[in-house]
């Protein structure tokens, strides 16, 4: 089962759950993907050890997307 | 997939994009700034003390000004590993097993008893705080402070920490794009003026032998 995991202020929280073969949990999770970065998220995948890639739709092949915040200088 | 460009950069664009030449080249920068600092104050103090012997209050003020004011530059740097504080207990947990996830065993170990997280990067090695992030060149001997966050104070320390991670995985040099250098020097002034727990951490990023993630480059 692959998941949407939102980081926040509870620690994070799995905004969707998805298996690749079932359209209407892929459609929910592209929805509540979309959703979460009109709020401002930003969408990340590991690629391999070390490595991150930013995404911009749903990558449904993907175990775990990251929704983060931007950062900023301080 | 997108390409590998932090997308926080759009957010900064008239800044050149950071590279090893230009870390390189603000470094020495860095150590000028120092030199300036120290050598007038230092000159100063001596020829007042060759001058008049009566003078050595005024030489030994020059002196201690000499020694202060790279230990003030030295301690801004280090100031952007200084943790926030924690927030509630469950919430530090969750990120802290998110955070787990992200990295490799002997990484989650260093976290545990450090509270950041070294990662090892193209540009060197990278400790990786709550607001702020160190790059320890090859060579073990220069580090860069930056500070760097994330805006939004209810996050978990070990949520704060990841968001940084992920970013710096995505486009390392994107990353020291967006963050502020706010010190380059000698290791050693960096860790001396770091939170005890944190120094094994510098410590562990001088070593050659990265901690966890991709080898690096030259």
């Amino acid at each position: 089962m692959a998941r949407l995991i939102r980081m926040d202020r509870t620690g994070h929280s799995t905004v969707a759950e998805w298996r690749a073969d079932d359209p209407a949990a892929v459609e929910a999770a592209v929805e509540a993907f979309r959703r979460e970065l009109d709020r401002g998220y930003l969408a990340m995948v590991t690629t391999g050890p070390g490595r991150a890639e930013h995404v911009r739709e749903l990558p449904v092949d993907a175990d775990t997307v990251i929704l983060r915040k931007p950062i900023s200088g301080g | 997939m997108e390409g590998a460009v932090l997308p926080e950069t759009a957010s900064v664009p008239w800044r050149p994009r950071v590279d090893a030449l230009r870390l390189r080249r603000a470094g020495r920068l860095w150590t000028l700034t120092t030199v300036a600092h120290v050598v007038p104050f230092v000159l100063a103090g001596a020829v007042l003390l060759w001058l008049e012997p009566l003078a050595a209050p005024v030489s030994l003020l020059c002196l201690a000004h000499a020694w202060v004011i790279p230990e003030l530059y030295a301690s801004r740097g280090a100031g952007v590993m200084r943790p926030r504080g924690p927030g509630e207990e469950r919430s530090e947990r969750a990120a802290a097993g998110l955070l787990g996830d992200l990295v490799g065993h002997a990484a989650r170990d260093l976290h545990a008893r450090t509270g950041v997280v070294v990662e090892p990067g193209r540009l060197g090695a990278w400790v990786v705080g709550e607001a702020g992030a160190l790059l320890v060149r090859p060579g073990g001997r220069r580090v860069d402070c930056w500070c760097v966050r994330v805006d939004d104070p209810d996050l978990p320390a070990g949520d704060r920490i990841a968001h940084l991670l992920l970013a710096l995985r995505t486009d390392e040099e994107g990353f020291a794009t967006v963050a502020n250098l706010a010190f380059s020097g000698a290791r050693w002034r960096v860790r001396r003026r770091l939170a005890r727990r944190m120094r094994p951490a510098l410590d562990a990023a001088a070593r050659p032998e990265p901690t966890s993630g991709p080898a690096r480059a030259a």
